[in-house]
């Protein structure tokens, strides 16, 4: 008798706190109501309002965070959040059900996953494509010149095997014919904090994207990869299946796209796609 | 009325259900996921097995060079009436409280080889402590040894004076009270404090990955390689994540009578 009463109270707790995801899922569903501003630029479709949650590829962070100014900026009563980590963390979470409305991926592959996952609502658009970049400290105090300089060099900041950017560092290396001993290698979870490890840490080196290499500024010094070493990283965005406002997650996409999106790409050292 | 009741309210019941519960599950969790048939060939492949020796030889250092120093740091505040006192307890018990990334920020700080201390290091001694093993014993250090200072100064706040005076009184020399009769009264202390800290520092993750970097073999911990090894390979990360599981469950047992609730008088 005691124990039946134990167990209608633990079940009762589970129904609750099941009753408590699932409505607080559903009210994240529910428009908002925000009065629509007054807006005398020149978009000629229905105003839009609301709020969307864009996951990008951590080399992503300033361009996007730009774009979502300017987006926010021609569409007052929008809101554009942004998550930003390795293409590979951000799409495994939206598998794992991340309530995200557009994402954005420094590689195909991670997107493919979630084409074949069906999560994807038509087909991803290419907007930008990225080159790799040897980071040095600045004034480049070992003198490095190219990729066969680093196995010699002292500890070496590359991306993890599983992130685009260690990927595609991999292949760089393996077109230089270039071999670096993975016991002076260190692992970046993404390609910020690969850069960090150059920047803040004591990596003497580091391989990351051209426009990893820009943002940092004086922090680093860049050498160039040659072309015939160098990997092109082509970067797809698409709206997901999920997404509570498919209207505004589409504008950010076309958005990404515009010529105005391609302007912010190109000052952050992008390459225009194929 | 008795204090003690027999069955507890039912709105009580529910909480400490859900609370029991959110920690529970996760862990159900994890055992459920794991890959029971794959476990060993999974904690056998190179990285696995270069990690937990790894983890094993520093967190072991970490742990020796916080009863080493956090002994006599122990017996300055429990004992001596320096002034500061208060704030330098604050400062020993901050790393507690400090996000370890903060800690690892502030390790690269001070030992990064653009510090001054750190290019010192380096130019006189040719030491480097980021991206070495040492860094990564330095980073456990830092966030283990406030645990094991406060429970051996716990101890030594409540040790009865008498036995030291007694022992002074009868002609020993100060250290020779310490070692003869003030150690062993907290010995259980001193093991109860290493056996936290060593925890602790088995577990380390954010200040490791920021000071001392994620280096296969120098400085890829368990809790590194598990991160790192997530997405890639799944049934790897959650076959050393239970081997963590495992080692705390050990020292909960170990600690039992400390913190269980038992041993008491």
């Amino acid at each position: 008798m005691r124990h039946r009463h134990l167990l209608a109270i633990v079940l009762a707790t589970l129904t609750l706190l099941v009753a408590a995801c699932g409505s607080s899922a559903g009210s994240d569903g529910t428009a908002t109501t925000k009065a629509p501003a007054a807006d005398g630029s020149a978009t000629t479709e229905a105003p839009l309002e609301g709020e969307i949650t864009v996951s990008a590829a951590a080399s992503l962070t300033e361009s996007f965070t730009d774009m979502g100014k300017a987006f926010e900026a021609e569409h007052p009563g929008t809101t554009v959040t942004f998550t930003f980590d390795s293409s590979g963390t951000l799409s495994q979470q939206i598998l794992d059900g991340a309530p995200v409305d557009v994402f954005a991926s420094a590689d195909e592959k991670n997107m493919e996953k979630l084409t074949d996952a069906d999560l994807v609502k038509g087909d991803p658009t290419v907007f930008a494509r990225n080159q790799l970049v040897i980071v040095t400290k600045p004034g480049n105090p070992e003198g490095i010149g190219s990729l066969a300089d680093l196995p010699d060099a002292g500890v070496i900041s590359l991306c993890g095997e599983d992130v685009p950017c260690g990927k595609f560092a991999g292949e760089a290396l393996a077109n230089a014919d270039v071999t670096i001993p993975e016991g002076s290698v260190t692992r970046g979870q993404n390609a910020k904090a690969t850069l960090a490890a150059v920047s803040e840490g004591d990596a003497v080196a580091g391989i990351v994207y051209v426009t990893d290499a820009l943002a940092a500024g004086d922090a680093v010094d860049a050498v160039e990869i040659p072309a015939d070493d160098n990997v092109v990283a082509t970067y797809p965005v698409a709206v997901l299946t999920d997404t509570r406002d498919a209207a505004l997650a589409s504008a950010f996409v076309d958005y990404v796209a515009s010529d105005d999106g391609q302007a912010i790409l190109e000052e952050r050292g992008f390459l225009p796609p194929a | 009325m008795s204090v003690r009741r027999r069955r507890p309210p039912a709105l009580v019941l529910v909480a400490a259900t859900a609370a029991l519960l959110l920690f529970a599950l996760p862990l159900i969790g994890l055992v459920q996921r794991a890959d029971w048939a794959h476990l060993l060939d999974d904690l056998r492949t190179p990285g696995a097995t270069e990690a937990m020796r790894l983890s094993l030889t520093t967190s072991l250092a970490a742990t020796a060079l916080a009863v080493v120093l956090g002994l006599p740091l122990a017996w300055v505040l429990a004992r001596t009436d320096i002034p500061g006192r208060a704030a330098l307890r604050a400062l020993v018990l901050l790393p507690m409280v400090l996000p370890p990334v903060v800690g690892g920020v502030a390790l690269l700080s001070a030992f990064s080889r653009r510090s001054p201390i750190g290019s010192w290091l380096f130019d006189t001694f040719g030491i480097q402590l980021t991206f070495s093993p040492a860094g990564v014993v330095l980073a456990e250090a830092f966030v283990a040894m406030p645990f094991f200072v406060i429970t051996v100064e716990a101890a030594l706040r409540s040790l009865d004076p008498r036995y030291e005076q007694v022992a002074a009184g009868l002609g020993a020399t100060p250290p020779q009270v310490f070692r003869r009769v003030t150690l062993p009264l907290i010995a259980p202390a001193v093991v109860a404090g290493a056996i936290l800290s060593w925890a602790r520092a088995l577990g380390e993750f954010g200040a490791t990955i920021t000071f001392a970097g994620n280096i296969a073999g120098r400085t890829r911990t368990l809790p590194l390689s598990i991160y790192l090894q997530l997405e890639s390979d799944p049934s790897g990360a959650i076959a050393l994540s239970l081997v963590l599981l495992l080692v705390s469950f050990a020292v909960l047992i170990g600690l039992r009578d400390r913190w269980l609730g038992g041993g008491r008088p």
